[in-house]
């Protein structure tokens, strides 16, 4: 399926009203059409109910997917899939190129492809600086070795200050500096949404993937957090985004795949998707 | 990035404000300003002396309760001295294993409640090893020491591998069972009595077997052959004549010779694991304790860190089993009783969990508090009542006796079953603790898990 171009819409959707509006050309920023992320054929049952069946769609690099479906649709299953959170029965999923099927979970955020979750999960019980102290890649002082013995400790209390500099860099551009020194556990929800978009960033990912990033976040900080992800994408980085947000899906992103009772309904440009009459049906209720 | 600077603020004291209620708060409260005063005073910098403070608090009040009532007891100095050597001696066995429980449950929140089991195991290692007779293979007590924690490192490792894929409370099970399944092993007939073409190579521990323990080296540092009543060495001469003046006896002043090498070891602990703590690889155990998820998704390689710390964590309890148990020169399987683990883990939630400085306190305060100073009650009573009032046989009738205003068949049925009342008395504060303070006398995780300071780097306050 990998074939379709980038101005397609995939087999999934042979509706032929959305193939009409597919000759706009691509968005400028959003990329030369490679994708960065291959998802083929993802299966995955739960006892008798087939959560996702048979799922395929690509990230191009350097843009902004919206995932978007009904409740129950499989997207947050698909999201667990892709991290390796959640085994798939079937299926395969491709990052830069590299197979990283049934990889787990940190080997895939290693590789840059890093998620958020649909409900925060910070860690309560360390503050905003340790929370975000946490994320960086190849921290020297990982090793137990390393972080007890004299000769080397040297250099991880090094690097910690190197990283002290990176993390109030973070925490200005996320504007969630006067909480630097607060416990996790008592931010609002959105400074939540904040600290774990911060703390994701930090991974040096590649590859973003926000699982309703701006449920219960106010429409200003909504508006922020979009501009971030906007300067973001600017500098190189690729968003996959679940939201229930027709309209911020519609305005914010690139391309859009919608999924329905756990398949890919239709794929394309967000003009296509908004015409497309099997994408209004399911959110309507009614069943194709 | 240093735009804004100034208000990077002293206000954190946010989120542990919820609940002033109950007759502890106050003493909380208190506890907390004070310990929050001293870590201010001392400044970011100097973590370990504000850690050394805390300590030395609990230990000067603890000390002064423990003088007062072996005063009381009618103790002559030597007495006194010597009641704090053992309480130092009990203080510092449970210090260290507090410290290695705290890495477990406090750091990675890993909820092992099979800690005797890994003490057990490295103790008759150690007496496999460097036993004399019998089936002890002979070797010196530090090849012995090192096996003993090499054995409780390799059994936690055997643990770990499958049962930290399981949640918190299945594991919890796992090192119970663990515990238990080395208890019966080690008393079973087949390790207890066998032989071998008529020659006995049971270990014997079923009922109880000697242990050749550090004590006894450490004694040889003052005499010539480790009994009170041989030539003094050169050292131990000194040491003699010292405690003669103040009245202390042979055998006191070679105990406090043993308890100060407890003491070193707890000190050593804590610098290992306070490298730990305020290290990244301290800080990813937090968030493996907070959420275990994030901390993948992060990619942060959770089941290996999980193992290395619950491994070295079972080696120090190896060690601390042996510096403790094996002091007592016989050792049954029965030593290792699941109530030791339930004992080491109230000194835990007592001082703390998540805080070196407060596995020390809380096994001061245990040992102190809880465990020792109840049972020197009686004596004290005993002594400085004229005369003690008849105890009843059971606690039914002392109540009851109550109801005729009669308060003295209680204090009589308390003086004679004190030992089943601190029992109870440990499950009552245990209680308290958990309705009023959760967090523990030092409580709410405060060390911040990093190398280094930090705060905005500004004005290159440098470390």
């Amino acid at each position: 399926m990998t074939e379709s171009p980038a101005d397609g819409v995939t087999d999934a959707s042979t509706d032929p009203e959305s193939g009409a509006s597919s000759s706009d050309p691509s968005p400028a920023g959003w990329g030369d059409g490679d994708a960065v992320l291959e998802i083929d054929g993802l299966q995955k049952q739960f006892g008798g109910i087939t959560a996702v069946d048979g799922v395929s769609f690509d990230v191009e690099q350097g843009s902004i997917t919206g995932l978007i479906g009904p409740n129950g649709a499989g997207k947050s299953t698909t999201f667990d899939l892709v991290t390796g959170f959640t085994r798939a029965d079937a299926g395969s999923v491709r990052f830069d190129g590299r197979d990283v099927t049934g990889l787990r979970p940190h080997q895939i955020a290693q590789a840059g492809l890093v998620r958020t979750f649909q409900i925060t999960r910070e860690f309560p019980d360390m503050t905003v600086l340790e929370n975000l102290m946490t994320a960086p890649p190849d921290q020297r002082g990982e090793s137990l070795a390393r972080s007890v013995l004299p000769g080397t400790r040297r250099g991880v209390i090094e690097q910690e200050r190197e990283l002290v500099d990176t993390v109030w860099e973070t925490l200005d551009l996320f504007e969630i500096d006067h909480l630097a020194e607060e416990y996790a556990r008592s931010l609002s929800g959105g400074q939540r949404k904040l600290l774990e978009l911060a703390r994701a960033f930090l991974t040096e990912p590649e590859l973003l993937l926000l699982d309703e990033p701006m449920a219960g976040v106010n429409p200003t900080l909504e508006e922020k957090l979009l501009d971030r992800i906007h300067d973001l994408r600017a500098e190189g980085y690729t968003f996959l985004l679940v939201e229930h947000d027709m309209d911020l899906i519609m305005e914010h992103c690139d391309r859009v795949v919608v999924m329905h009772q756990g398949a890919v309904l239709a794929e394309g440009e967000p003009e296509e998707i908004r015409d497309n009459e099997r994408v209004i049906e399911a959110y309507l209720g009614g069943n194709v | 990035m240093t735009d804004e600077s100034g208000d990077v603020g002293e206000d954190g004291a946010g989120p542990r404000e919820q609940d002033s209620r109950g007759p502890l708060s106050d003493m909380r409260t208190t506890v907390r300003e004070y310990t929050d005063r001293i870590t201010e005073w001392m400044g970011e910098r100097s973590r370990w002396k504000a850690d050394a403070l805390v300590v030395l608090s609990a230990l000067v009040l603890v000390y002064a309760l423990i003088t007062l009532l072996a005063y009381g007891q009618g103790l002559d100095m030597n007495g006194i001295v010597n009641t704090l050597v053992r309480l130092t001696f009990l203080m510092a066995a449970y210090g260290l294993l507090v410290l290695a429980l705290n890495l477990h449950w406090g750091y990675a929140g890993l909820f092992n409640i099979g800690v005797a089991g890994f003490m057990s195991v490295a103790v008759f290692t150690l007496a496999f090893v460097s036993g004399g007779q019998g089936v002890g293979l002979g070797y010196p007590i530090w090849v012995g020491m090192i096996a003993g924690m090499v054995a409780a490192a390799a059994l936690g490792l055997l643990a770990a591998l499958p049962a930290l894929r399981l949640r918190a409370d299945y594991f919890a099970i796992v090192t119970l069972g663990i515990a238990e399944i080395v208890r019966f092993t080690v008393k079973s007939d087949w390790v207890d009595d066998h032989r071998v073409l008529g020659r006995e190579v049971g270990l014997g521990a079923g009922s109880s077997i000697q242990v050749p323990s550090a004590q006894e080296y450490v004694f040889k540092l003052f005499t010539e052959d480790g009994t009170s009543r041989a030539d003094p060495t050169f050292v131990g001469a000194q040491l003699f004549e010292l405690g003669s003046w103040f009245g202390i006896d042979r055998p006191t002043v070679m105990s406090a010779g043993y308890a100060l090498l407890l003491v070193v070891a707890v000190l050593l602990a804590y610098v290992l694991l306070s490298r730990i703590a305020y290290s990244p690889f301290g800080r990813v155990l937090k968030a493996i304790r907070e959420d275990e998820g994030a901390a993948q998704a992060l990619g942060k390689p959770t089941s290996r860190i999980k193992i290395y710390s619950f491994v070295l964590g079972c080696a120090l309890m190896g060690l601390g089993g042996m510096l403790w148990q094996a002091s007592r020169f016989t050792v049954a399987a029965d030593a290792f009783m699941p109530i030791v683990t339930f004992y080491i883990f109230v000194a835990l939630i007592v001082g703390g969990s998540g805080s070196n400085a407060g596995s020390i306190v809380g096994g001061i305060a245990f040992v102190g508090l809880l465990l020792q100073g109840p049972r020197m009650l009686p004596r004290v009573i005993n002594e400085q009542w004229e005369s003690v009032p008849e105890g009843t046989n059971t606690i039914y009738e002392a109540v009851t006796a109550l109801g005729g205003a009669d308060i003295m068949p209680l204090i009589g049925y308390s003086i004679a079953n004190i030992d089943l009342l601190q029992r109870l008395f440990v499950g009552v504060v245990l209680i308290l603790l958990m309705l009023y303070r959760p967090d523990g006398l030092l409580g709410h995780r405060k060390e911040v898990a990093a190398a280094t300071d930090l705060s905005r780097p500004e004005g290159e306050t440098d470390d």
